[in-house]
């Protein structure tokens, strides 16, 4: 009776997965892992020109060197090596991260990033198959240590590089942003936001709180908003666009909106939007034109411009 | 005081110096129509700036200066809405009419210049 | 709650301090231009309501997350006598006088949520949520998502 519940007892240890419990960790494992950790130091050259090979082979990497990719190689490698010993993420989480601010700017991509991590965890088990095959049943221990630890490397790795990744397209974003929305002063008093490309209600919002600051820093009385270079405006944008104009009133100018498309036009009107406040005017040059002519009479005459138009 | 009223010739220029409450509002409407009775004022700046918000209540308040102000003779002006301050009371659809709004000092001076001679703004 | 903000709305100066509370709240969550000062003026609009025609309530500002955006809410309440005819008080002809003066159309143009819940027995609760997408890829995927 006795010898069987002892049986049983030990079969359920033995079927125990206990890497997110290190403190359970029998110390028969702890000194497996320390045998895998350095039997992987012990073959460090020869495991990293394999993975290297298999790594062009699969032809990740393009846009780096060989010498980068060996120098890279080798800090991965070691690092991996070493979070699988310390079963601590940090340290690889701040190796992934400066790894992926050196290699995104050259354009290396998450599918490489993620391929070689995996190759290198195909490797490095590969091998330990071939150490191990004389004793299967020692072979299940290592890998019940290797498989959970090397999966948790993969996941820092890969989730490191993405967040990178989003982070850095957030900021190019931002830059695109501003570049693409300048508001310039034409003449004194008279500022123009030409718009080109695509307009959503993002980019909207802040060529609104452009244009405004430019009134504003410009003490402008006159503004010519071109839409020549906008393809297409949907009901949300139109609405943004009536804002703004009628912002810029309330800040004492006066807007005239120039480019329009007779698509934009008939989808505006389509939109029931009220362009009764808004001066339109086809081309930017005869824009331009009604503008200065606006600014100078402005100048001269009383023509009030929070006034509706008669 | 949260408002400074100086008399600049024929006008009043109020610079409000902080957001005020709703009895600051009040306090400041009755004070202008009163002043522009006792000096006879022809115009009056009201400067905006210092205003973070500009609501309901407050719209309701500047229309009433203005409304007020007009019957003993003078024109009012509006100054100095921030831009985002624009931007909400145009979200709002605040109803501004008979207000006259300019940038800054320089352009409501330049404006009341213009509607008190040749005898007033109204049906050019 | 941790960040939660509590004004207590009785006074004049009371509304210049939630307004105020409202805008800083934003500031800090990060919320780009201008709306700190939108919701600093659905803040006025709907506190006004509660000082002037209840006489006592107050106003929660309380942050939110969720996975892709961050938000802020605004929670104004009072046990005044209720608003009878919660459908006329939300009625927006966009003229801006609409709503039976109580500027919650208004309000509610400025936020992105707006729910109001009013009884004689329980008084009124506005609760109004505004949302920032967390980042530049989280916005886009939300502008594809809502175009197709």
């Amino acid at each position: 009776m006795d010898t069987e519940l002892d049986q049983v007892a030990s079969d359920e240890g033995a079927d125990q997965r206990t890497s997110d419990q290190p403190a359970e960790r029998s110390k028969e494992a702890s000194s497996l892992l320390k045998e895998l950790v350095a039997y992987l130091r012990d073959s460090r050259t020869e495991l990293r020109e394999e993975w290297a090979r298999r790594i062009s082979e699969a032809e990740l990497l393009g846009v780096m060197s060989d010498e980068e990719i060996f120098s890279e190689a080798t800090e991965v490698y070691d690092n991996y090596v070493d979070a699988l010993e310390t079963g601590s993420i940090e340290t690889l989480q701040t190796y992934a991260r400066e790894l992926s601010e050196r290699i995104i700017p050259r354009g290396v991509e998450t599918h490489e990033v993620l391929g070689i991590v995996l190759l290198l965890r195909d490797v490095l088990a590969r091998s330990l198959f071939a150490k191990y095959q004389e004793d299967l049943e020692l072979l299940n221990r290592i890998l019940d240590e290797y498989e959970p630890a090397a999966n948790r490397i993969a996941v820092t790795v890969g989730v490191s590089f993405v967040e990178e990744r989003e982070r850095v397209i957030s900021e190019q974003q931002e830059s695109l942003r501003e570049l693409s929305t300048p508001v310039l002063q034409l003449r004194e008093r008279l500022l123009i936001l030409p718009i080109i490309g695509v307009l959503d209600s993002e980019r909207a919002r802040q060529l609104t709180e452009q244009l405004l600051r430019s009134i504003q820093e410009n003490r402008a009385r006159v503004v010519v908003i071109d839409i020549t270079g906008v393809a297409t405006v949907d009901r949300t944008v139109a609405n943004h666009l009536v804002q703004t104009v009628e912002a810029s009133r309330l800040m004492g100018a006066s807007t005239i909106l120039t480019g329009l498309s007779s698509k934009i036009a008939q989808t505006l009107v389509d939109l029931g939007v009220d362009l009764g406040m808004m001066r339109t005017v086809g081309d930017l040059q005869g824009g331009l034109v009604e503008a200065e002519r606006l600014a100078g009479y402005l100048d001269l005459e009383a023509d009030d411009p929070a006034r509706p138009e008669t | 005081m949260s408002v400074a009223i100086l008399r600049e010739g024929d006008y009043l220029i109020a610079s409000i110096q902080s957001d005020l409450s709703d009895s600051e509002v009040v306090e400041l409407r009755n004070e202008l129509t009163e002043l522009v009775g006792t000096h006879r004022s022809r115009g009056i700046v009201i400067d905006v700036a210092a205003l973070v918000v500009i609501d309901s209540f407050v719209a309701r308040a500047l229309r009433s200066i203005v409304l007020s102000a007009k019957l003993r003779g003078a024109e009012t002006v509006i100054v100095g809405i921030q831009p985002d301050v624009a931007i909400a009371m145009v979200h709002f659809r605040l109803n501004l009419q008979p207000l006259r709004v300019a940038l800054d000092l320089d352009q409501a001076r330049s404006l009341l210049e213009r509607l008190t001679s040749g005898g007033g703004g109204d049906g050019r | 709650m941790d960040d939660e903000v509590r004004v207590a709305l009785r006074t004049d100066a009371d509304l210049v301090n939630a307004r105020a509370q409202g805008r800083a709240m934003a500031e800090q969550l990060g919320f780009p231009r201008p709306d700190p000062t939108l919701i600093a003026t659905a803040i006025s609009e709907v506190g006004r309501n509660i000082v002037r025609h209840v006489g006592c309530g107050e106003i929660i500002l309380r942050p939110l997350q969720e996975a892709d955006r961050y938000g802020l809410v605004v929670i104004a309440r009072d046990e005044g006598p209720g608003i009878l005819d919660v459908g006329a008080a939300l009625r927006d002809d966009y003229s801006g006088m609409g709503g039976l003066g109580l500027g919650l159309p208004g309000a509610r143009r400025l936020m992105d949520d707006f729910d109001i819940e009013s009884s004689a027995d329980s008084g009124t609760i506005v609760t109004m949520k505004k949302w920032r997408v967390r980042d530049e890829l989280a916005r886009l995927r939300e502008e594809r998502r809502r175009r197709e």
